[in-house]
């Protein structure tokens, strides 16, 4: 027994295993998604093989593969079964949106450090962008009659919405930056709630955004003839954002610009001594956060073909921050994590527990008072979560991962660098070392390397 | 040749003055020790120099550039780097990332190309990357490279710390209290260091230090400050004798007693 155990481990941790068992639990959940009753059980048992995916040790390439057949086609197969399946792509679009969103805002909060708690401004900005031009809207304001634009031109409107909140990230940013902390927090609070009460009062003296009442018929996409109406469709659109989302944050996190946030977060006397510029640097953290979120904007008053003020209240700023928190600050496998959980929470277990009770009420099993029906109870259930991970766990669902190098490979850039450094070196700042250009063992070895490259 | 020239640099907190028309001037190639009681305006005179505070007047000049009005960032890129009193690395980040983030002004990646993985952007990573190793294994950090800044036993952070200014490539470094903390064995071993910098790296120090010993044995030039007034500068055999300076340390009995 004793001596089983260790090969037991040892087994577990060769790539094939995992890769085998990892299958063999996709395929149990799949399985259980398709012909088990459609329940969200097995639609979250399906989320976690992409966990557990992330856990293993199999090569990078094979991890965004696995888990871009599991997102693309395992998932709406297995739903596509039952006769809730356009519901639950609606549920995974809505997942999807709020995992882009919580990754932009982690940009800024997790990454930069700066607390934003109206977050969800910029998600507004984009879905005005789209509603307000692509329904007749905008006739109320531009002479002729070219509203609503052909649904065609939605592919160039995400761009246009990723700039606009670009753009108001930038303008926010230059007076706001000025204050730190919790007077930060306070005014991107004040700014949420500004963007959101001028949207609602925007009717006049000259209509834009139609004030209270929303913009309803919202023109649908259009791909290639086809309209875009279903969830399922818009499913699709948003894996592809989303990948696109997660590709850029994972490339910026380990880039130069990524650095000078997490050193702006770290110490901003110590980054500015070292030379990064603290105003530019939190600017485009800004930016970069907002603009995810303004590009998900465009996707939501698409999908919904209606907006209206109320979708962009406080509550949702804070939810967002919630799904950061919970999953981890700074990590992107807990942010994508935490929204899941929160989004699934929000719109699929709260609602589905107050129907239960409600249906229970009304069979008279028990006496349920309707004010304190969990859906009512958002607020209270994020305080409380909130605290709950302040408290035992402020490092988040899956904390941050620091990115390790191996050693090897760190001296051999080192040689390569050192070879390569004498004709480099910026006017003279580094004059010539004796000691470590000739006589340093690691020298010799980058000379041949540097030879074969 | 002179690096830095100080003149007339005055700074005022409120009532209080924290520096009074100080003139000061750095050789290039020299090691400079600024010394002082506690609350002289030695960490002041760090933070107008890099940038921290503007002065009220007077003017600073680095080889003849003017750095009065620049901003903490735009100084480091001119090329003053420097240490902090309490140790202030980015504490939760790996000890390779607080080097390359002193890299941030010589690196040219911007978003458009990062997003792309332009190739040339690619390679100046590489090239960084490199750099800072080379530079840890320079300072003797290897070993930790990918250890979390903060779990360094605390002379090693400090040499993290003059390791990270280095990678500025700076011409002038500045040192607030090196061996603050240190043993005798890390506080002789700091003094090597010192010396093999700049030959190495063609610097010019300016350190504040309280350690007499070290100061005497490594500055060619001492600055003292007293109230926010430089009440003496010279070479450090003047500097031991001057009575000015031993009744700033001492109190005025001490100077009419010897």
């Amino acid at each position: 027994m004793k001596d089983r155990m260790p090969r037991l481990r040892a087994r577990l941790r060769q790539p094939r295993t995992q890769a085998m068992l990892l299958a063999a639990y996709t395929a149990l959940s799949a399985a259980g998604l398709a012909f088990g009753g459609l329940s969200i059980l097995w639609f979250l048992l399906l989320l976690v093989s992409l966990l557990l995916l992330y856990y293993s040790d199999l090569p990078r390439m094979v991890k965004w593969v696995w888990a871009g057949v599991v997102v693309a086609v395992l998932l709406p197969v297995c739903a596509s079964n039952g006769s809730s399946y356009e519901s639950f792509m609606e549920v995974a679009t809505q997942m999807g949106i709020f995992v882009a969103m919580a990754l932009g805002l982690n940009v800024v909060v997790g990454f930069a450090g700066l607390l934003d708690l109206g977050f969800i401004a910029f998600f507004a900005l984009g879905a005005y962008t789209y509603a307000i031009f692509f329904s007749d809207q905008a006739n109320h304001f531009i002479a002729g009659h070219h509203f609503p634009l052909s649904g065609d031109l939605f592919w160039l409107c995400l761009p246009v919405g990723l700039f606009v909140a670009a753009l108001f990230g930038v303008l926010l940013g230059l007076p706001v930056l000025r204050v730190k902390g919790d007077y930060l927090a306070i005014v991107t609070l004040g700014f949420g709630e500004i963007i959101r009460i001028i949207f609602n009062n925007l009717d006049k003296p000259v209509n834009i955004t139609n004030g209270a009442i929303g913009i309803s018929s919202v023109q649908a996409p259009r791909f290639f003839g086809i309209s875009l109406s279903f969830p399922h469709q818009f499913y699709y659109l948003v894996l592809v954002l989303l990948a696109i989302v997660l590709y850029a944050v994972q490339r910026l996190e380990h880039s130069r610009v990524g650095r000078a946030w997490k050193a702006v977060r770290e110490d901003e006397i110590a980054a500015q001594a070292m030379g990064v510029p603290l105003v530019r640097t939190k600017l485009v953290a800004f930016a970069v956060g907002a603009s995810f979120s303004g590009l998900m904007g465009v996707v939501f008053a698409a999908k919904q073909a209606f907006i209206d003020p109320t979708s962009f209240t406080m509550l949702e700023s804070i939810t967002i921050l919630v799904m950061v928190i919970l999953g981890g600050m700074g990590s992107l496998p807990g942010v994508v994590v935490g929204a899941c959980l929160v989004t699934l929470l929000n719109i699929q277990l709260m609602p589905e527990l107050t129907n239960w009770l409600n249906t229970l009420t009304t069979a008279g099993v028990i006496n349920f008072p309707s004010a304190l029906s969990p859906s009512k109870m958002q607020r209270l259930i994020f305080g409380i979560i909130l605290i709950l991970f302040a408290v035992f766990r402020p490092q988040g669902m899956i904390p941050a991962k620091t990115r390790r190098y191996d050693d090897a490979v760190l001296s051999r850039l080192a040689a390569e660098w050192r070879e390569t450094a004498g004709g480099a070196r910026r006017d003279g700042a580094h004059p010539a070392v004796p000691g470590y250009t000739s006589g340093h063992a690691a020298g010799q070895e980058g000379a041949k390397e540097g030879a074969s490259l | 040749m002179n690096v830095l020239e100080v003149s007339g640099v005055h700074k005022q907190f409120g009532g209080l003055v924290a520096l009074d028309d100080v003139n000061f001037q750095v050789r290039k190639g020299s090691v400079t020790a600024v010394i002082g009681p506690n609350g002289a305006g030695k960490t002041t005179f760090f933070n107008l120099i890099t940038g921290v505070y503007q002065p009220d007047r007077g003017d600073i000049r680095l080889e003849g550039k003017p750095l009065v009005g620049l901003r903490p960032d735009q100084v480091a890129m001119l090329g003053i780097a420097r240490t902090f009193q309490n140790i202030r690395l980015f504490a939760d980040l790996p000890v390779l990332d607080n080097v390359l983030v002193a890299m941030h002004g010589r690196l040219s990646a911007r978003i458009p190309g990062i997003l792309l993985g332009r190739r040339q952007i690619r390679q100046e990573e590489r090239r960084a990357i490199g750099e800072a190793y080379w530079l840890l294994e320079y300072m003797g950090l290897a070993p930790y490279a990918n250890e979390i800044a903060k779990n360094l036993p605390y002379g090693t952070q400090r040499r993290l710390e003059i390791a990270r200014a280095l990678a500025t490539h700076p011409k002038l470094l500045l040192l607030d209290e090196p061996a603050a903390g240190m043993s005798p064995r890390e506080t002789r071993e700091l003094t090597e260091m010192i010396h093999r910098l700049r030959e190495d790296f063609g610097l010019t120090v300016v350190l504040i230090e309280h350690d007499m010993k070290l100061v005497m044995n490594i500055s060619e030039h001492i600055l003292v400050l007293d109230y926010g007034r430089a009440i003496a500068e010279g070479p450090p055999e003047e500097i031991r004798n001057n009575p000015r300076v031993i009744e700033a340390y001492l109190g005025r009995g001490a100077v009419s007693g010897a």
